[in-house]
């Protein structure tokens, strides 16, 4: 795992040296992270980086995980569809399961923190175990249409914390507590985003059997309807009437996920009668990823519904051009005709990358600006200064602080 | 080349660091931003005349401003745009001012285009009030003459110098920017710090900013 000096290189040593600053501000501080599981899922993986890279910065880090049975993890995997915005039956029974696990959470789990931090609604209620100490609540989820009587639950929570964190405008409220905006990051040394060589690129294409004959269209995402891989898929034939091109969508396994295989099936069948069609399951194989974004002419992200969007960051820290729905939390990454275009439709898609193949030196730009964007913005150094800030904002009310 | 003048009291840089607070207010139409526009705190008109600088470097000088991208390429309103972006943001010494002179703006083009009140944003393209909030801080590095200066703004971060440049004059109502008062009062040389002073900083990134002041005065050390 890299250490907070190998980010120098990237961000400069200035950088590091605010981090420093900052990290001296909040000694003696100890800051808990609680969430519900200790690896897979986006939040494990932001906690495994941020977690060491805190302790560099000499910030008294500890990270917690609450327990929970199987029937715990099905409500709130309810709960956190439901918050989506996806029709989910939701019980009286299933809030009193809620409540029994959390009951147990709060009896075990010592909230020993100067700065308690929660992730997510499944550790939620052990805010009734609020002393004298500071509490965040950190929502990763997008809830900017939210089931009302899920989120009205959590509400009840909430409003005891001392500010919650959201990853994009569109998912505040008016609420009573402090909320502040802190967009998710990327790390540009993770296998995922680092550089590669050409020989590494060439050997992946050479693996799934593609060739760089013709321009190399990509999405990255698991095969789901909100991802849209058939309004991808028509989008590149409208293209393919002008331009010669080659389409390449890949995305996670579907294996538990019954849907999710459904459409993996309707994405073949879509796909079956042209050869220039490549679809990849690549379970966690992110060399191959990184790789495939790196040998791209154009990135698509044409999702009709997104929490944040991290594939966008990526493409665009490897400055690609990149055409992506304005949806979740790409607006914030892409400004549209300055670091990439936006679009809300397959026209709109399919318009934008025929754009973007027929003026290189136009999509080149689009790809730099973006990388600039996204160093300056999204890395994982500037998501660690914004977590220090808001522990600091604990302690001080004013919108301008001298510290 | 003369001996440089030492300043009896150093230049201390700061760095200044900001954290964007969630209001939960928005915006559909014109006539909801115009009445929020009017209301919210002052670090919300800071945060959204200003965020462009910090955050889209490479794309200065335009758009400087969230009120104008938004008026432009959501509610498709150009003519207004225009005029929210050639707001002369240097000529404003208070965010009280700059508010005013936003919320007119979009008062006399309502009364002239009252069509354009009809306008809305579709879902998810609603205007967000967001407010900044700023922690300053000091850093390690001063200057007691005008080399050192020099070198400083070199190394230190774009942050440092938005915040002596920016946020010292408009948000904390400092009559120049910090860098010009040093070196009148301390240095002693006006006519440095008119021609630092005296250049619009909101047509430029922040880089170029940073190597428009190193020049200026690596000429002066020169001369």
């Amino acid at each position: 795992m890299a250490k907070i000096e190998e980010y120098i290189p990237l961000v400069g040593q200035a950088v590091i040296d605010d981090l420093r600053l900052l990290g001296e501000r909040l000694k003696g501080k100890v800051i808990q992270h609680i969430n519900s599981t200790p690896v897979g899922g986006g939040v494990a993986e932001i906690l495994n980086r941020m977690v060491p890279l805190l302790r560099e910065l000499e910030v008294d880090a500890k990270w917690d995980v609450i327990k929970g049975g199987e029937q715990f993890f099905e409500v709130t995997k309810k709960f956190h569809n439901a918050l989506h915005g996806r029709t989910e039956e939701i019980t009286k029974r299933d809030f009193e399961v809620f409540m029994e696990t959390s009951q147990q959470n709060i009896e075990s789990i010592d909230t020993y923190g100067d700065i308690v931090f929660i992730h997510d609604p499944q550790p939620i209620a052990l805010i009734k175990k609020k002393a004298a100490n500071k509490w965040l609540w950190r929502c990763h989820i997008d809830v900017s249409n939210p089931n009302e009587r899920v989120w009205g639950f959590l509400m009840d929570f909430i409003v005891q914390y001392d500010s919650a964190v959201f990853s994009a405008p569109a998912f505040s409220r008016k609420l009573a507590i402090r909320q502040f905006l802190i967009p998710p990051s990327i790390d540009p040394l993770s296998d995922k985003n680092k550089e590669l060589s050409q020989e590494i690129i060439d050997s992946v294409l050479k693996k799934y059997d593609i060739k760089k004959d013709k321009p190399i269209i990509t999405q990255v995402s698991r095969f789901d309807r909100l991802k849209d891989p058939i309004g991808v898929i028509e989008a590149y034939l409208q293209v393919k009437k002008y331009i010669d091109c080659q389409l390449v969508l890949a995305g996670g396994t579907a294996e538990d996920d019954p849907e999710g295989f459904k459409v993996l099936e309707e994405v073949k069948e879509k796909a079956k009668k042209d050869p220039d069609i490549h679809i990849l399951l690549l379970p966690q194989n992110d060399i191959d990823v990184n790789a495939l974004q790196r040998a791209s002419d154009v990135i698509v992200q044409k999702s009709l519904k997104e929490g944040f969007g991290l594939t966008v960051a990526e493409a665009l820290w490897k400055a690609k051009p990149v055409v992506a729905s304005n949806v979740g939390g790409i607006p914030l990454q892409i400004k549209h005709k300055y670091s990439g275009l936006l679009c809300h439709s397959v026209e709109g898609a399919s318009f934008a990358i025929k754009q973007l193949l027929s003026s290189p030196a136009y999509a080149k730009k689009l790809g730099e600006n973006g990388r600039e964007h996204i160093k300056n913005n999204f890395l994982i150094t500037r998501h660690l200064r914004d977590y220090m800030l808001l522990f600091l904002s604990l302690y001080h009310p004013e919108d301008i602080v001298h510290l | 080349m003369e001996e440089l003048i030492k300043a009896k009291e150093p230049f201390k840089f700061c760095t200044r660091l900001h954290l964007s607070e969630l209001t939960g207010l928005r915006a559909t139409t014109l006539g909801q931003f115009l009445a929020l526009i009017k209301q919210v705190s002052g670090s919300c008109i800071y945060h959204h005349t200003h965020r462009f600088l910090q955050q889209h470097q490479y794309l200065s000088p335009e758009p400087p401003n969230d009120f104008a991208y938004w008026v432009t390429d959501i509610l498709g309103e150009d003519e207004l745009g225009e005029r929210l972006v050639s707001i002369d943001t240097i000529q404003y010494s208070t965010i009280r001012d700059l508010r005013e002179k936003i919320a007119s703006t979009i008062e006399s083009y309502l009364k002239d285009s009252p069509l354009a009140k009809l306008k809305f944003a579709r879902s998810g393209e609603e205007f967000h009030f967001i407010k900044s909030v700023s922690f300053i801080l000091p850093t390690n590095y001063i200057a007691y003459d005008l080399k050192e200066f020099a070198d400083v703004l070199k190394k230190i971060t774009i942050d440092s110098i938005y915040f002596h440049i920016f946020e010292a004059r408009l948000r904390l109502e400092k009559p120049t920017n910090d860098f010009a008062f040093w070196i009148e009062n301390s240095l002693g040389d006006k006519k440095l710090a008119n021609n630092i002073s005296s250049f619009d900083p909101y047509t430029s990134t922040l880089e170029d900013l940073r190597n428009k002041i190193i020049q200026i005065v690596e000429r002066k050390i020169v001369n």
